[in-house]
């Protein structure tokens, strides 16, 4: 393999790894405040891509952006008010089946408001053939437009959560619940901005990455398997694990390619989870307060 | 200032308080004790919302605060030190000062939080050379300092501490009580729950006695300690030498 072919491998993995990584972070902030895992989070990144490519038509395309965000945003919102609230006795399996039935949901009803055809936002700079040449390897400028919106939501949310006090007491609700309450946080708030704050930031993520990967009423449940072995990966609550993970995995998937036909991608990553639960459930980087989770009365 | 009138409560189908009551004054240090599974835990838990009760009204500064939940009785400024700590562990010491005067910053008062916090330190001198570590990391004692600071950082009207002695050494412990009678000299009023019933008793002015769910006695300090029920059943004083 030439050397222009390991950069070309290595930029891809890193784009599609940044974006599994934010899909991981979502998974982490709502796992983090409540301890679900929400399989819907895929649904987001599809949600936001969706919105913006129809907005796009009657509106520049930063605004669709925002308005795609903030649309999503507002949709995380109801689903936590409608079906999580509500439940009595949120047990984990109880959780995880409800949000799997959400991501069902949610994709069916994609399905009805769109179709099955597959779609794209326009490159933001260039289009399809505009590419940029580092070290022989050519890549789309779209990739840094990627890796740039990672970075950003990556520092924003480092800053959200260790120098704000919205974001500090979301940190303490997921150290400790019952505490955080006595602190006189209200923990019913914190839960709903968690998942406001990832819907957010997956259809931020499923803006940029349309472009390149295409945008499909279905597209958001391998992005969710993606992400979540990422966190996996990286120690379910850490976001350095999840960036981790999330490049690793993206590395990994696209140096795959060179070795076995590109129809096994998929199988990889389910190798790599399945690896990670066998031999290290906890993953690289286990959060402390993720893994007692369990065990606290 | 805090008044609790038959207040039934428990878990599932347990029921743990039966017909419980009391009331505390404003500046007053008053203790409840009694032994292991008295119930004593749940009924602070009971008031500070953490679990909810089934009968009986629970009053404080005159409003019924029987059906709140925990988040809205703190901003009322009744705050609960709870069993075994609970710190922030993977947050640090600053940062769990921070998160107890939570409910002040909705009210502007960011100066007054960063002079609390220095008279934290004062109070707590451990805590300030301990400020940037995870409050995971800190010993037992310490983390039963930071949970008390973290609570007085809401400026309660009312504190109430659950076994604050719990799992400490006996020197932590004195540390502690020393501190207790401390905050009552600055004006606060506070309601205690141990197990320790003599230390307890020595510091308070008024306490009452629980077993199985029940207020079996209530009375002054004084008069509890010369009780003979209590000194046998509480004080490790043996029967013989009492009836002498």
């Amino acid at each position: 393999m030439s050397f222009e072919n390991v950069i070309q491998y290595f930029i891809a993995g890193i784009t599609t790894g940044s974006i599994y990584a934010i899909v991981a972070i979502g998974f982490n902030i709502i796992y983090n405040t409540t301890g679900i895992i929400n399989f819907a989070q895929g649904e987001f990144l599809m949600l936001g891509g969706m919105i913006s490519i129809t907005l796009v038509q009657f509106v520049p395309l930063p605004f669709a952006i925002c308005a795609a965000v903030l649309i999503t945003a507002g949709a995380g919102y109801l689903l936590e008010r409608t079906f999580i609230r509500g439940i009595k006795n949120p047990t984990p399996l109880r959780m995880i089946i409800i949000t799997i039935g959400l991501s069902i949901l949610i994709r069916e009803a994609a399905l009805h408001i769109w179709d099955e055809k597959v779609r794209s936002l326009p490159y933001f700079t260039g289009n399809e053939i505009t590419s940029i040449a580092i070290f022989g390897a050519h890549f789309s400028p779209q990739v840094l437009w990627v890796l740039g919106t990672s970075a950003l939501i990556v520092v924003f949310l480092n800053f959200f959560f260790s120098y704000t006090t919205t974001g500090k007491s979301m940190r303490a609700c997921a150290s400790n619940r019952i505490a955080a309450a006595l602190c006189g946080i209200d923990i019913t708030k914190m839960v709903s901005l968690s998942f406001v704050l990832s819907a957010a930031i997956g259809a931020l993520a499923g803006c940029v990455i349309s472009p390149i990967t295409q945008t499909q009423y279905d597209c958001g449940t391998s992005l969710a398997i993606k992400g979540f072995t990422a966190a996996i990966f990286g120690g379910m609550g850490s976001s350095t694990g999840a960036i981790a993970g999330g490049l690793i995995i993206g590395i990994i998937e696209a140096a795959s390619i060179s070795i076995i036909p590109l129809a096994y991608k998929d199988a990889i990553t389910l190798t790599v989870l399945l690896g990670i639960l066998i031999f290290r459930p906890g993953g690289l980087f286990a959060n402390g307060d993720a893994s007692s989770k369990v065990d606290r009365p | 200032m805090l008044r609790i009138r038959n207040v039934v409560a428990g878990y599932g189908n347990l029921t743990v308080i039966r017909r419980a009551s009391l009331h505390v004054k404003t500046g007053e240090i008053v203790t409840i004790i009694g032994g292991n599974g008295a119930g004593k835990t749940t009924l602070l838990g009971t008031i500070a919302g953490i679990n909810q009760s089934r009968e009986g009204e629970i009053f404080f500064d005159n409003h019924d605060i029987t059906k709140l939940s925990s988040d809205k009785i703190t901003s009322r400024g009744l705050s609960l030190v709870p069993e075994g700590r609970q710190v922030f562990s993977s947050m640090t010491v600053l940062e769990n000062l921070e998160m107890g005067a939570f409910i002040r910053y909705r009210k502007g008062e960011k100066d007054e939080i960063i002079s609390d916090i220095e008279k934290m330190y004062r109070l707590f001198p451990i805590l300030e050379s301990r400020k940037h570590q995870q409050a995971g990391t800190l010993s037992g004692g310490e983390q039963q300092m930071l949970a008390i600071a973290r609570a007085l950082m809401g400026r309660p009207k009312l504190l109430m501490l659950d076994e604050p002695s719990l799992g400490l050494a006996p020197i932590i412990v004195q540390q502690i009580f020393s501190i207790i009678k401390e905050l009552r000299s600055f004006g606060n009023t506070i309601l205690l729950v141990e197990q320790n019933a003599k230390a307890a008793l020595n510091i308070a002015d008024r306490g009452y006695v629980m077993e199985t769910g029940h207020i079996l006695l209530e009375g002054t300090s004084k008069e509890l300690l010369e009780n003979k029920d209590v000194q046998r059943a509480y004080l490790g004083k043996e029967y013989r030498r009492i009836n002498e």
